[in-house]
C-alpha cells in the first residue's frame, strides 16, 4: 500500500452530492496534480459525514480540519496553503462554538464531540468502495472470530446479552429474533436486510449503505452463521440508486476476497447475498409485505402470527433486520456484549442514529447514546432553530409516530420514554418544526401520506383513514364542525384496534398525538376559524400593504376572482368578500406587498 | 387512459428484442418479476400491455399477476412519460420546508397535474416520498440530478437547463 502524508476526505453523501461536491473534488485533484503533490496527498471519496447543512464538506487528515460550504474556486487556496504549506485556511472552516468561536479541528465541534459512533463508525471515514479500507478498520474481523472461535449459540447469546434492539421501528430484541429463527424447523432459512427506509425524512440507512456497505454484509453473514442460513437478501428502495450500486460492488468484492460465497474463511460455512430493488411502496417496509415483494408479488402484508421467524420468505424461517441494527453487530462481537450494554439506558442499550431535518440549523445525521436528552440533540448538537424562530415540536417515528412539544425537551430519548410521550422511536427520523408550522396541517400531511400508501387490503386503513383525512381537510379549510375532534378520536381508536398491519394500526398516531399536545390549535380552527400558526391559507385574510405596493397591477391580473382593484401606480386593494384565498397575488407580487393576517 | 402524447414513445422492434434478451436468463422464475419489470421499464420507458404480456409469458406467470404488480407499485407506469422527469419531494422534511409551493408552481408553469406529462411531451411531473437528502430540503430532482434548497424563484433556472434549444 502506498503511504500518503495527508488524506483529503471528500463527503459524497446524498446531501453533499446535491450541493455539487463532485466539482469541488475534481478541483482539489486538479490543483494537487498541478503542484505535483499527487504522490503525497490522496483524495478519498467517503460516505456521509453527517453535517449535511454545511455541504460540500471535506476533512483534511491527519489534522482533522473540516472545511465547509466549499466552491470549486476554494480548492486552489486549500491546496496551496494548507496542503502545501501547512497553513490552515481559517476563512473556510466552520466557526465552532465549542472552541470558543475559534476554528479548530472537527473534533472540537459540538456536532461531532457529543456523538458516539458505532453504527456510523466508518461512514464518512472510509472509501466505501474499498474493502481494504474496511478491513483496515477491523472489518470482517468479527466474522472471522465468529467462524473460527464461536458456536452459533454463542453468537446468539452475545447478541442477546448486548441488549441490542431492532432499529427499524418496533425495537424487538435482536438476539431473541435470531434465537427463534435458529430454533425453527425448515430449510433453507433466510437472512433479510430491510433497507426500504420508508420514513420520509430519515436517511441513516441510506448513509450506512452508501458509506459503509460491508458492515451490513458482514453482519448478515454473522447472522447466517448464527441461525444456519446460506442465503441473504437486501431489499433496497428504488429511490436509492447509489446505495444499490455501492452494495453490488461491495458484494462482488466480498465474493472475490472469499468473504461471501462458499467455504468462507476456509470453513465449511457458505453464505451469499442478493439485492432486491423495491418499486415505490411504503408498506413494503413492513416485514410481511417486504417478503411478498421479494417473492415478486404485490407488497401486501399478511396477519401475524405466523411470524417470519417461523414462516418467512417462501414459507421458510427468516430473520428480518434493519440496516442500522445490522451495522451494530460486528462491533458487539469484537468489543463484547458488556461493552455495548454499558452504553445507553436500562432497557435501551447502545447508541441510536438520528436524522435531523426540518427547521433546524445543523441538519444531518448524528449518533448518540440512548438516553441523551432531546434538548441536547436538538439544541447542542443540532444548533437550534434558524431565523430566531421558536421551537414548537419534534416529530419522531414518521407517519406512525407523533410529536413532542417543548415542555418535554428534557426527556432522555429511548424506546420507553418516547412511547410514554405518545410517539415512537421509529427509524430515528426527527423532523423539527417551528412556530410557523400548523400542527393540524402536519397531521393532515401524514394522513394524506397514509391514504396514498395504504395497500387497500383492509377496510379500516383504506376507508377509515380516508374519513379522518376528510375531517382534517374540512378543519384546515375553515369548515370544521363542532364534534369533529371527538369524531377523529373515535375513528382513531377504531382503526388502531382493527387494521391488519402496522401501517394502519399506527396511522392515527399523528392525529392522536397532535390532539394530545395541541388541542387548542384544532379548537381555534374549528370555533374561531383561525390558524394560530398562520399556515392554513383558507383561514387567512389577504391584504396589500399600501407602503410596499407599486401599483404595477400584476396581482390584479393574476387574481382569478377579480378581487383586486386599483389605479395604475397607486396602491391596490383586495376585496376580502370576493377573495378566494388562492394566494396567486402573493406568489406573483415582486415587491412582497401582499401579506396575510 | 393515455395522457400526454404517446406517439413518440411507441414500442419498437428493438425494444421488444431487448426485453426478450432480458427475460431469457430468468425464464420461468416468477420471483424475479419486479426486477425484470424495472429493467423492461428502463428499456421501453413505460410498461404497455404488450410488454407486460411478454414478461408474463417469459416468466410463466398470469398476465393478471403482472398487471397486479405493475398497478401496485408507484414507480411502474403504463403510460409514456416525458423526456425529462421532474419529481418534487413530498417527504416530511421537505414538506415542512415548503415543498408543496414548489409543486404548485411547477404544475402551473408546465400546465400539468402531478402524475401527468406536459403537452409537448418534454416534462412529466411527479411527487416522490423522500430521496434521502432531507437535510437540504426542499428537494427537486430532474432525471438523475438532485437539486437542494430549491425555492420558487430558482425553478425557472433549473427548468432552463433541460429545455430544448
Ligand atoms: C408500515 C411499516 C413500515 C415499516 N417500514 C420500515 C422501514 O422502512 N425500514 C425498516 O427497517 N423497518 C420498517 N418497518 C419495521 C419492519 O416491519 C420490521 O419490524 C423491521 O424491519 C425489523 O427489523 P429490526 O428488528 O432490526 O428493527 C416498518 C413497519 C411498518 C408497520
Ligand atoms: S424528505 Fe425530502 S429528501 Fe427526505
Amino acid at each position: 500500500m502506498e503511504m500518503y502524508r495527508s488524506h483529503v476526505l471528500v463527503c459524497a453523501g446524498a446531501g453533499c452530492i446535491s450541493s455539487s461536491c463532485k466539482a469541488v473534488q475534481s478541483a482539489l485533484q486538479d490543483n494537487i496534480d498541478k503542484l505535483g503533490l499527487g504522490g503525497e496527498i490522496k483524495v478519498v471519496e467517503t460516505g456521509c459525514m453527517g453535517p449535511c447543512d454545511l455541504g460540500p464538506v471535506i476533512m483534511v487528515f491527519p489534522d482533522g480540519v473540516l472545511y465547509r460550504r466549499l466552491k470549486p474556486e476554494d480548492a486552489a487556496e486549500i491546496v496551496s496553503q494548507h496542503l502545501l504549506k501547512g497553513k490552515v485556511v481559517t476563512r473556510l472552516m466552520h466557526q465552532t462554538e465549542g472552541a470558543g468561536g475559534q476554528p479548530g479541528g472537527h473534533e472540537k465541534m459540538d456536532f461531532f464531540s457529543r456523538q458516539t459512533r458505532i453504527a456510523l463508525r466508518n461512514t464518512g471515514v472510509i472509501n466505501p468502495e474499498s474493502v481494504e479500507e474496511y478491513i483496515a478498520r477491523d472489518g470482517y474481523r468479527a466474522l472471522g472470530r465468529v467462524l473460527s472461535k464461536m458456536t452459533p449459540e454463542q453468537v446468539v447469546d452475545t447478541i442477546k446479552e448486548s441488549g441490542l434492539r431492532g432499529r427499524g421501528g418496533a425495537g424487538f430484541p435482536t438476539g431473541l429474533k435470531w434465537e427463534f429463527t435458529a430454533r425453527s424447523a425448515g430449510y433453507p432459512k433466510y437472512v433479510v436486510c430491510n433497507a426500504d427506509e420508508g420514513d420520509p425524512g430519515a436517511f441513516m440507512d441510506r448513509s450506512i449503505l452508501e458509506g459503509d456497505p460491508h458492515s451490513v454484509l458482514e453482519a448478515m453473514a454473522i447472522c447466517g452463521y448464527a441461525i444456519g442460513s446460506p442465503m441473504g437478501y437486501i431489499y433496497v428502495r428504488a429511490e436509492y440508486p447509489l446505495a444499490v450500486e455501492r452494495l453490488s460492488k461491495a458484494i462482488d468484492k466480498a465474493r472475490e476476497y472469499g468473504l461471501l460465497g462458499e467455504n468462507i474463511f476456509g470453513t465449511a460455512f457458505n453464505f451469499d447475498i442478493e439485492i432486491r430493488v423495491g418499486a415505490g411502496a411504503f408498506v413494503c417496509g413492513e416485514e410481511t409485505a417486504l417478503l411478498a415483494s421479494i417473492e415478486g408479488r404485490r407488497g401486501e402484508p399478511r396477519p401475524k402470527p405466523p411470524f417470519p421467524a417461523q414462516e418467512g420468505l417462501w414459507g421458510k424461517p427468516t430473520v428480518i433486520n434493519n440496516v442500522e441494527t445490522l451495522a451494530s453487530i460486528a462491533p458487539i462481537i469484537i468489543n463484547g456484549a458488556q461493552w455495548f450494554a454499558a452504553i445507553g439506558t436500562e432497557k435501551s442499550k447502545g447508541t441510536k442514529v438520528f436524522a435531523l431535518a426540518g427547521k433546524i440549523n445543523n441538519t444531518g445525521l448524528v449518533e448518540v447514546p440512548m438516553g441523551t436528552p432531546l434538548r441536547e440533540i436538538i439544541f447542542d448538537i443540532g444548533g437550534g432553530i434558524p431565523g430566531g424562530k421558536k421551537f414548537k415540536a419534534v416529530q419522531t417515528g414518521g407517519p406512525s409516530g407523533g410529536c413532542i412539544p417543548a415542555k418535554h425537551l428534557d426527556t432522555p430519548v429511548d424506546y420507553e420514554s418516547l412511547t410514554s410521550l405518545g410517539t415512537i422511536m421509529g427509524s430515528g427520523g426527527m423532523i423539527i418544526v417551528d412556530e410557523d408550522t400548523c400542527m393540524v396541517d402536519l397531521a393532515k400531511f401524514f394522513l394524506e401520506f397514509v391514504q396514498e400508501e395504504s395497500c387497500g387490503k383492509c377496510a379500516p386503513c383504506r376507508i377509515g383513514t380516508k374519513r379522518m383525512l376528510e375531517i382534517l381537510q374540512r378543519i384546515t379549510s375553515g369548515k370544521g364542525r363542532e364534534g369533529d375532534i371527538e369524531l377523529l378520536e373515535e375513528l382513531s381508536g377504531g382503526i388502531k384496534n382493527s387494521a391488519l398491519c402496522g401501517l394502519g394500526q399506527t396511522a392515527p398516531n399523528p392525529v392522536i398525538s397532535t390532539l394530545r399536545y395541541f388541542r387548542d390549535e384544532y379548537e381555534a380552527h374549528i370555533s374561531e376559524r383561525r390558524c394560530p400558526a398562520g399556515a392554513c391559507q383558507a383561514l387567512l385574510t389577504f391584504y396589500i400593504d399600501a407602503k410596499q405596493c407599486q401599483g404595477c397591477g400584476v396581482c390584479a391580473r393574476a387574481c382569478p376572482a377579480q378581487a383586486i382593484s386599483g389605479e395604475k401606480k397607486k396602491p391596490h386593494i383586495i376585496d376580502t368578500g370576493k377573495c378566494v384565498k388562492c394566494g396567486a397575488c402573493k406568489t406573483k407580487c415582486k415587491f412582497n406587498a401582499v401579506s396575510t393576517l | 387512459m393515455s395522457n400526454g402524447c404517446a406517439c413518440q414513445s411507441q414500442v419498437t422492434r428493438e425494444h421488444m428484442d431487448e426485453v426478450d434478451r432480458l427475460i431469457a436468463p430468468c425464464r420461468g422464475q416468477s420471483g424475479n418479476l419486479i426486477q425484470v419489470l424495472h429493467k423492461a421499464q428502463n428499456i421501453v420507458g413505460y410498461l404497455p400491455r404488450e410488454v407486460q404480456l411478454k414478461v408474463a409469458e417469459g416468466l410463466d406467470v398470469p398476465l393478471a399477476r403482472v398487471y397486479g404488480v405493475v398497478s401496485f407499485y408507484s414507480l411502474f407506469t403504463t403510460v409514456p412519460r416525458g423526456r425529462h422527469k421532474i419529481s418534487v419531494c413530498a417527504g416530511t422534511a421537505c414538506y415542512v420546508r415548503g415543498s408543496s409551493q414548489l409543486l404548485d408552481r411547477l404544475s402551473e408553469d408546465l400546465q400539468v397535474r402531478p402524475g401527468g406529462t406536459s403537452q409537448d411531451g418534454e416534462f412529466s411531473l411527479d411527487v416522490v416520498r423522500c430521496v434521502g437528502a432531507c437535510g437540504l430540503g426542499p428537494v427537486v430532482t430532474v432525471d438523475d440530478d438532485v437539486y437542494a434548497r430549491v425555492h420558487t424563484e430558482k425553478l425557472s433556472d433549473i427548468l432552463a437547463l433541460y429545455t430544448k434549444e
